[in-house]
């Protein structure tokens, strides 16, 4: 079964890569994440200082450092460390916990959506329901009653986005599962005595994954906007570590004065979210050439 | 219609060596080349050809409306003596749906489905003649009447989806006709319709382009109804018109190679399948974009050579595009291939008896539950019951919605039967679904199912997917073993082992169809059960897949229950016939029993309205009014009394029709004395001066 699976997904993988090349703005986006992906792998080579050292504080930037006589090239925050350093390091935050909770609410959303569309009945009744009641609940509530009751920590971020973002996919999933079910090679391994489990992993869900993988790059983008959301709200990783929305929050106060401090760290943010929708856009716009 | 003076060249349209082509991102692609055709006031042409050789692109050429990537590379299409090149864009507008009309195939697609028939077809005067609301209104009421359709006022008031697909049919061919056309341009009007529909629709548009002198463009697949709309034929061929005639002489003395090997395609119902098998055009119709220089059909054509077809296009040489057709003796393609010996039959394997299946369908509002009435029943299945015996062809015959789809689906364990038994090979299987049986009942009956782009799991390559059967059915579990197997069976439906790495995206609908065979055939299987295995298939395709069936089931002495609504290929096909209509069984009996009287009236019917390829046969016209009744509520007694021509009275809508047997376990249900039955004259009948 894990073989038929794998190398049906690596053959179309690379089929969706080489189309992508005839998509512009697919590849403005796919260059837009491999460059933050890039900062994020060589951080300790390219960071010129220590993200938690004290340099100097309230340096504009380009100003020169007074120790060594270097350039500050985004200047330093109130407590005097280089924000172009921990611009540089925050990214691993980013593209560890975004990706990582993306996936999470994946998993979770993939399985209740497949159980609800291929079984229906109490299942879907069951399913749908609980769905339906935790999108009811305004999301960011949802985040600060999670990391409240757990904690602030990666691990309890990962937690609260997938909570709150997997019954959006199990309806994504449903939906598309309730399709498919009803093709004839989804009868064809009925009158073969396949189990439920293999329909579902074998027949239905490899056969879902267009709609799937373009919602899965909106949705990472999403992700990176509320990993920025918790951190300035104080409920994302815990200080003094390096993270984008925590930096917004810190210059925020010194906004009017200092707008470098908020404005650096939100072009990050928003760059690698474009990256991701424009991504997106381009996978779409593929998938529907073919 | 009427403004037009007789004194008007005779010819409406004319369309001289017209070429289009589509661009797209892998380079210009020719979709017509080279098209010649005149239509004359009142006259009625055909298009022929499979799908993909750009009979539709000639009517949206016709009408210059090609989309933003088509456009005419070449030759003139004139209208009236007027080129439409020259037309701007509000003189196309003046042109289009008021001198050359178009009907689409769907009608379910062509109708607006939130506004009434009314207001749809209100706004053909309104736009094109200006006239009053009230003077559109009685137009188009008066023009419902004239395509037959009852209670005009009442359909004027509904919407699409609240009428029948024949009913929205109708009222396209209405919403047309109401511009007064010069031409009407039919796009397969009658494909996506049930064969007794179709013929009442074929016989509208031929009486109306009679009353109205319309000369009219008919495009199909579907050669037999050729024969009987048309008074030309054009044949074409990956772009290409490669014959064209008067239709007698297209169908008793082919010239083009073609034009001959489709007609080879078709199962006449004359012809036996031991005696005189279908002969498939070999090879596959070439992509657009590589078709070969010279004759487009020379790499499928006997009479290919090299030196004279494969050079250069080959020009019409008095309306046939073939360099060598005064060399061809079309004596030396005999028709049919090779005789095959019979077919031995065996024991009874198959034994429904009583079989039902009822679906529940709940009404929770609260008038339902007032009224007491949540649940009611739709009896897809009552009462059938029929046998097959081992290595014998089963052909179950009916119209969408007569329930043969459901009873393969109870057959096949994907639906459990609500009452009666279904015993195959001695045990008890209506009652146990397809996840309850055991690895052997289940290799034992398989199934082949009708669409060829959705039976196959479009992520998994070939042998995958054949080899997963393999494992399960065939009980083979080493790899070097079930691939050996895998390749064997690749073998069998006659496909290149190197497939069994492809994905089904890059295989044709036919190769798909031969996949899902091999597929069936892996577990080694007594039964399959076929439902419309080549409905979806091309004439040539069709033929090719018929015979593999047959072949295969010859050789493996397989039992083969096939569901159809096309009644040639089940004479072709058929040992015995079970014919039914809204969940019961009509007739039952030999394929020649059904074939010849006595008949039940709907089986009268059903085979007088199958087009016959064959201008030699002549046949009895039955047209069947009102449509299908609903499942939800058919009528108490017999369910065809509501369209039966033969109805005797109130006894038919009262009480169940009596089974009357006669000699060779022909059963009819009718309430008909069965000397009253036997009277009836044959429907299809050789014509006898022609043999």
């Amino acid at each position: 079964m894990s073989d038929i699976a794998n190398n049906a997904h690596g053959a179309s993988l690379l089929r969706a890569i080489g189309l992508l090349r005839e998509s512009w703005i697919g590849m403005i986006g796919a260059g837009l994440i491999s460059f933050w992906v890039l900062v994020a792998l060589f951080a300790p080579l390219l960071a010129p200082h220590d993200p938690l050292a004290i340099l100097q504080p309230f340096a504009k930037p380009g100003a020169l450092h007074v120790g060594t006589g270097s350039t500050l090239w985004l200047g330093t925050d109130n407590l005097g460390r280089d924000i172009l350093s921990r611009i540089i390091w925050g990214s691993r935050t980013v593209l560890i916990y975004a990706p990582l909770a993306t996936f999470c609410a994946y998993a979770v959303g993939i399985f209740m959506g497949l159980a609800a569309g291929y079984h229906r009945g109490w299942w879907d009744m069951v399913l749908s329901r609980i769905g339906d009641i935790i999108l009811s609940f305004p999301v960011l509530v949802l985040y600060i009653i999670v990391i409240a009751t757990f904690g602030a920590s990666g691990l309890n971020i990962v937690i609260a986005i997938t909570f709150a973002s997997a019954p959006g996919i199990m309806r994504l999933v449903r939906g598309l599962t309730l399709d498919l079910r009803n093709r004839d090679y989804v009868a064809a391994s009925h009158t073969r005595g396949e189990s439920a489990f293999f329909i579902m992993l074998v027949e239905i869900l490899p056969n879902a994954r267009g709609p799937l993988i373009v919602d899965a790059c909106v949705r990472l983008g999403y992700v990176i906007i509320t990993i920025g959301v918790l951190g300035f709200l104080g409920l994302g990783l815990p200080p003094p570590d390096p993270d984008w929305g925590g930096m917004v929050n810190e210059g925020r106060s010194m906004a009017m004065i200092f707008p470098h401090m908020t404005i650096i760290p939100c072009v990050a943010i928003s760059s690698l979210v474009l990256g991701f929708n424009l991504l997106a856009d381009g996978l779409r716009e593929v998938s529907l050439r073919d | 219609m009427t403004e037009i003076s007789h004194s008007e060249p005779a010819s409406v349209l004319e369309i001289e060596n017209l070429s289009v082509s589509y661009s797209t991102r892998a380079g210009e692609i020719p979709a017509v080349v080279d098209f010649s055709l005149n239509l004359a006031r009142g006259e009625s042409v055909g298009l022929v050809g499979e799908s993909g050789c750009g009979k539709s692109t000639v009517a949206m050429a016709i009408m210059r409306y090609l989309g933003a990537n088509g456009g005419i590379v070449g030759g003139k299409v004139r209208f009236h003596g007027r080129d439409m090149a020259e037309l701007d864009a509000p003189a196309l507008r003046r042109v289009r749906g008021a001198q050359i009309a178009m009907v689409y195939q769907e009608p379910m697609a062509a109708l607006n489905p939130s506004l009434t028939i009314g207001e749809q077809l209100r706004e053909v005067p309104l736009v094109h003649t200006g006239c009053a609301p009230s003077e559109a209104h009685a137009l188009s009421v008066q023009m419902l009447r004239d395509v037959h359709l009852p209670d005009p006022d009442r359909i004027m008031a509904s919407y699409p989806h609240q009428i029948s697909g024949g009913q929205q049919q109708r009222a396209v061919i209405g919403m047309a006709l109401l511009g007064r056309p010069a031409v009407l341009l039919l796009d397969e009007p009658t494909t996506a319709l049930d064969v007794t529909v179709e013929a009442g629709i074929v016989e509208l548009i031929a009486e109306l382009s009679r009353k109205f002198g319309i000369a009219s463009l008919y495009i199909s697949h579907n050669l037999g109804l050729m024969l009987e709309v048309c008074d030309r034929i054009g044949v074409m061929y990956s772009g290409e018109l490669v014959e064209q005639g008067d239709t007698e002489t297209i169908f008793s003395q082919p010239r083009h190679p073609y034009t001959r090997g489709l007609l080879d395609c078709i199962p006449l119902p004359h012809a036996d399948k031991q005696e005189r098998p279908l002969r498939a055009i070999p090879g596959r119709l070439p992509l657009p974009q590589e078709r070969p220089s010279g004759c487009g059909f020379g790499p499928r054509c006997e009479s290919f050579q090299p030196e004279i077809c494969g050079v250069g296009p080959i020009p019409m040489d008095e309306n046939v595009r073939c360099a060598r057709w005064r060399d061809i003796d079309p004596r030396d393609s005999k028709p049919g291939g090779d005789s095959r010996p019979d077919n031995p039959l065996g024991d009874t394997i198959l034994e429904v008896a009583d079989l039902r299946k009822h679906f529940a369908i709940r009404n929770n509002s609260l008038r339902a539950m007032v009224a007491g009435r949540t649940v009611r029943y739709v009896k897809a299945n009552e009462d059938l019951t029929f046998d097959a015996r081992k290595g014998e062809t089963v052909a179950i015959v009916g119209e969408s919605g007569c329930g043969k789809s459901t009873l393969a689906r109870v057959l096949m364990g994907l639906e459990t039967a609500t009452g009666g038994t279904v015993r195959f090979q001695d045990a008890e299987v209506g009652g146990i679904s397809a996840g309850d049986r055991s690895p052997a009942q289940l290799g034992a009956l398989q199934m082949i199912f009708q669409n060829p782009d959705d039976t196959l799991n479009p992520s998994l390559s070939v042998g995958a997917q054949i080899g997963r059967v393999v494992r399960k059915l065939g009980a083979e579990t080493d790899a070097a073993k079930v691939r050996e197997r895998v390749r064997k069976l690749l073998d069998m439906v006659k496909l290149p082992a190197e497939f069994a790495a492809r994905r089904p995206r890059q295989l044709s609908g036919g190769q798909k169809q031969r996949v899902a065979i091999a597929r069936a055939f892996a577990g080694k299987p007594a039964a399959v059960i076929a439902d419309e295995p080549i409905s979806a298939l091309d004439v040539s395709v069709a033929a090719a897949i018929t015979e593999l069936i047959l072949d295969i089931q010859r050789e493996n002495g397989t039992t083969l229950v096939f569901i159809s609504h096309d009644l040639g290929a089940v004479r072709y096909l058929a040992d015995r016939v079970v014919v039914m209509y809204l969940g019961r069984i009509m007739e039952r009996g030999s394929t020649e029993a059904i074939f010849s009287p006595p008949y039940h009236p709907y089986t009268e019917a059903l085979l007088s309205a199958v087009p016959i390829a064959d201008p030699t046969v002549e046949k009895r016209r039955i047209v069947l009014e009102g449509a299908l009744p609903s499942a939800l509520d058919p009528p108490k007694g017999c369910p065809f009394s509501t369209r039966c021509p033969r109805r005797i009275g109130a006894i038919c809508d009262e009480e169940a029709p009596p089974s009357r047997v006669f000699p060779g376990g022909h059963s009819i249900s009718c309430h008909l004395s069965v000397d009253a039955l036997e009277i009836v004259e044959p429907v299809i009948a050789l014509k006898v001066d022609a043999s």
